[in-house]
């Protein structure tokens, strides 16, 4: 049932205005791909592509080898999940869940059987005869859920399924979203611009950026390994500054603006050569000595946040940059402002990206994205 | 690109552009036609030189747009109190007090006039009462002030209903924050709650505007010797004075161009205020106590009496014996048993034939016109949509003229025929079902549909089957209100009709031009209590106060 979803240089446009110049990805069988990024980068429109929705102006979409480019969105056999839930408010719960299979001209009994089966699934069916209105917000996402899921689709598409839930329901449907979509193992597309919400719940994610995909990964990956600055910026927190990398003995050292020199040993072969390039460093990825004498970064503290488990510091630095830190609290006092304070970096973690911040040249990038 | 499939939409697109074309513009055309040209066929301009150069015929427009204006502003002022302590302040039986303004405003708009001709005409009841017992004299009722007095009162009540629901959208932290700055009070309702309600002030004078100008029964039966300009229309095409269709059609025109300027200043002084306002916390009534509270109480109560008044005293006098235009002690059923002999069986098929198949057509061409607009907005859609909200700058009797010239002969010989009844009242109530179809699907989310379709409905389906059922709930209560002005409709029914064709309305109109007085209140009950009926069905369908006219 499941398909493999393939996109071959997707062009999106309204009158002359490019939305998705030109737009490759591969989404594999069952998997739980998500494409994240900023409002208005396109992932929305893209999607919509997908379910038919959207006109697609140039490029094949394929559903295993299936073009599906001019099929009629309700031939796709998509289960599709909107933002504002698009329950039908004249219709009771149940009548909402089967109404898909009713399209299909299944007979009575098996209309029944299947819908009985996905409201117990999503824990809606003591709500059966109820009409919508009366359901809380989490409830009403069960339904739509419920109605995607019975018509047991090739594919399912959500579309920023959470953002009108409060924050502690965001965090259980998301969890119920998950399983469901492992135990059914639809092949499944999920759009949001919430980094946790997609982290938390995917298999892969696709960064999306002015209608172009910047990276497609793992979430461990896309932190960790984020494949050019935008990437590195979009997805958590990262302090960026200039540096330059100097080959000094057949090995390449960072020299930060500041001064600061240390040897960076995981540089791609081939970047391993004098050049600017933008260093970004996660607030983790600073490691902080209170003895302005030790070697590193001199930089003085302006404020810290305590927040439990962690404290954030906001320092400048001698060259006038200012970063973020995050330290594990600890139990003596925390650093008080206008403090003189040392950074070294943790060279494990951080990345570094040639000067115009378009490709990482740490290794350990993997980037799906092709062309 | 793949080349774009042929839809049953744009067929309907075509459909309606078509019948857009033979109903609406074809008459307009010819009106505009028969305006300048002569019936030797040659073109002139001869009837607007006769219509300026005559200050007979201009003291008409000046008539006109004097007591429209007058009744306009009165409307605001009776109106907009009401509506403030109606939603601000806690009144006693403030539902019933809503509930007969509104019946009073969808009255038949010249049963009032007929009912005050009764109490305060020349041998009106209070009348005589004051000459004959207290001496007094209250002048006369016919022209300028009667038209006044019974305008104002039957169009207050619009003003209630649309301040009411500005009012409501009024957040209560407004009101606060103002209070907090201390401005409170007059202060406050002049600085802050008119000022926000200024977009809908306008609203409510223009709907007054449009409807007093277009009024033909009033001044047709106080004006007398103050002729304004419906009545001008009709006299030049039916009147006693001869037929002249030329000039008739000429007027219609600069009628037309007087309603189109008004309809554009009005348009240009609500672009100054564009906001918006959503009521998170509504305000909260207050008690109205001490001797501003009775003084709150007794204006509501004597306006509503004095509006509600004349409904009440029609339904009394019809159970009253009559003679002619002479009603005399007792009471009986001769009325009605007279008006079973006028052809009262006649009229209630009639307005109800025309009432449901008019009302039918207007629903698909209004659920049909808001699906193309809102989903599938289009220069062919868009065009579509603005031809339908034409009618709503033409007065009643131009649309009965316009109709007449083009239908009155070959090819399209519709005079006298219901269906041409139909077709006037399907034109005249089509701008308003189709403004509320429209905003009640511009609520409806598109996604709703998308999902429908993703679940493998076809689009026919997800129309059906979806968009219809949601859009219901305000197609219908719309649909009850639009029932009750056919049923009420006079100004192009007056020239449409002829003995087959005829109407309560017209049965009632009849009665009363041929001084058959009692008869007339028989007619008119039956008429008034058709509109309570219809109107109670409404609030019950709609559950709410909120009224959209």
């Amino acid at each position: 049932m499941s398909v493999t979803i393939s996109i071959k240089h997707a062009l999106k446009k309204y009158g002359d205005n490019v939305i998705i110049p030109d737009l490759n990805a591969e989404i594999k069988q069952g998997e739980f791909f998500t494409l994240l990024g900023p409002s208005g980068c396109g992932k929305t429109t893209l999607l919509r592509m997908i379910a038919g929705f959207n006109s697609i102006e140039g490029g094949d979409f394929y559903f295993n080898d299936k073009r599906i480019n001019d099929l009629d969105p309700a031939k796709r056999n998509i289960g599709m999940v909107f933002q504002n839930y698009a329950i039908f408010p004249h219709l009771t719960v149940r009548k909402n869940v089967e109404f898909g299979l009713k399209n299909k001209k299944l007979p009575k009994a098996q209309v029944a059987e299947q819908t009985d089966k996905f409201m117990k699934l999503m824990q809606i069916d003591q709500y059966a005869d109820r009409l919508p209105e009366r359901l809380s917000g989490g409830q009403q996402q069960r339904v739509a859920l419920a109605r995607a899921l019975c018509i047991q689709p090739d594919v399912l598409l959500f579309d920023e399924p959470l953002s009108n839930l409060d924050a502690k329901l965001r965090v259980e449907m998301r969890t119920v979203i998950k399983n469901i979509q492992h135990s059914v193992g639809i092949t499944t597309v999920y759009v949001t611009h919430d980094q946790e919400e997609a982290m938390a719940i995917s298999d892969r994610i696709a960064v999306m950026n002015a209608g172009v995909i910047q990276h497609i990964g793992t979430p461990k990956n896309i932190y960790q390994r984020p494949a050019n600055l935008f990437v590195s910026t979009f997805i958590g927190r990262s302090n960026v500054m200039n540096g330059k990398l100097k080959m000094e003995d057949g090995k390449p050292v960072l020299h930060t603006s500041s001064g600061y020199t240390v040897a960076l040993h995981n540089v791609e072969s081939e970047q391993q050569k004098d050049q600017d390039i933008i260093l970004s460093v996660r607030p983790e990825e600073f490691l902080l000595n209170r003895d302005a004498n030790a070697p590193g970064i001199a930089a003085t503290v302006d404020d810290c946040v305590f927040l439990g488990l962690m404290t954030h510091y906001f320092v400048h630095l001698e060259s006038g940059e200012e970063v973020e830190i995050i330290q594990e609290s600890s139990i003596d006092s925390i650093i008080e402002p206008g403090t003189q304070i040392r950074l070294t970096l943790n060279t494990e973690k951080v990345n570094a990206f040639t000067a115009d911040g378009s490709r990482n040249i740490m290794t350990g990038v993997r980037n799906d994205c092709v062309g | 690109m793949k080349a774009k499939k042929f839809e049953i939409w744009t067929l309907i697109s075509v459909l309606l552009l078509g019948t857009f074309l033979l109903f609406l513009v074809y008459p307009m055309f010819g009106l505009l036609k028969q305006s300048v040209v002569t019936p030797e066929g040659e073109f002139t301009l001869q009837e607007f030189v006769k219509f300026f150069s005559k200050s007979y015929y201009t003291g008409t427009i000046v008539n006109s747009v004097k007591v429209t204006l007058s009744v306009t502003l009165i409307a605001l002022v009776l109106g907009i109190p009401i509506a403030y302590f109606y939603s601000f302040y806690r009144i006693r039986g403030a539902k019933v007090l809503f509930v007969l303004s509104i019946l009073c405003s969808m009255s038949a708009p010249f049963i009032g006039a007929y009912s005050w001709i009764m109490l305060l005409g020349r041998s009106g009841v209070i009348t005589k009462f004051l000459e004959g017992v207290l001496h007094i004299s209250v002048g006369s009722i016919y022209g300028f002030k009667g038209i006044l007095l019974v305008q104002s009162l039957k169009f207050f009540p619009l003003v209630f209903i649309y301040m009411n629901g500005a009012f409501k959208n009024i957040d209560n932290t407004l009101m606060e924050a103002s209070a907090n700055m201390g401005c409170t009070g007059v202060r406050r309702l002049f600085r802050v709650v008119l000022a926000l309600s200024m977009p809908t002030i306008l609203a409510a004078a223009l709907m007054v505007f449009m409807q007093a100008f277009a009024d033909f029964g009033t001044p047709m039966l106080l004006g007398e010797g103050y002729q304004t300009f419906p009545v001008l229309i009709y006299n030049q095409y039916l009147g006693e004075n001869g037929t002249n269709y030329n000039f008739a059609a000429a007027l219609a025109v600069i009628a037309i161009l007087v309603t189109a300027l008004v309809f554009f200043l009005q348009k240009w002084a609500t672009s100054r205020f564009k906001f918006s306002m959503n009521a998170l916390h509504p305000v909260e009534k207050k008690e109205a106590k001490g001797l501003s509270g009775f003084l709150m109480h007794a204006y509501c109560y004597i306006l509503v009496a004095i509006a509600f008044l004349p409904q009440l005293y029609i339904i009394y006098l019809s159970f009253r014996n009559c003679s002619g235009a002479v009603f005399k002690e007792g009471f009986s059923l001769g009325n009605y048993q007279l008006a079973v002999k006028k052809l009262l069986a006649r009229s209630i098929r009639n307005t109800t034939i025309i009432g449901i198949i008019a009302l039918l057509v207007i629903i698909v061409i209004a659920v049909l016109i808001a699906y193309l607009v809102v989903r599938r907005g289009s220069v062919l859609n868009n065009a579509i949509d603005t031809l339908s909200m034409l009618p709503y700058i033409m007065p009643g009797a131009v649309i009965g003229l316009a109709l007449l010239i083009a239908f009155g002969k070959k090819p399209f010989a519709l005079t006298g025929t219901l269906a041409i009844m139909i077709i006037s009242m399907v034109i005249r109530r089509l701008p308003y079902t189709i403004r509320s179809a429209t905003a009640t699907l511009m609520q409806i989310s598109l996604s709703i549909e998308e999902a429908a379709i993703s679940l493998g409905a076809s689009k026919l389906k997800t129309f059906t089957r979806i968009t219809v059922p949601m859009m219901a709930n305000g197609i219908l209560s719309g649909a009850i209100l639009s029932w009750v002005a056919i049923v009420t409709e006079l100004s192009s029914s007056i020239i449409l009709y002829n003995n087959k064709s005829i109407t309560l309305t017209m049965s009632t109109y009849v009665a009363i031009s041929r001084g058959n007085y009692g008869l007339a209140a028989a007619f008119a009950a039956i008429l008034t209590v058709v509109t309570m009926v219809s109107l109670i069905i409404y609030l019950v369908v709609s559950k709410s106060e909120d009224v959209n006219l």
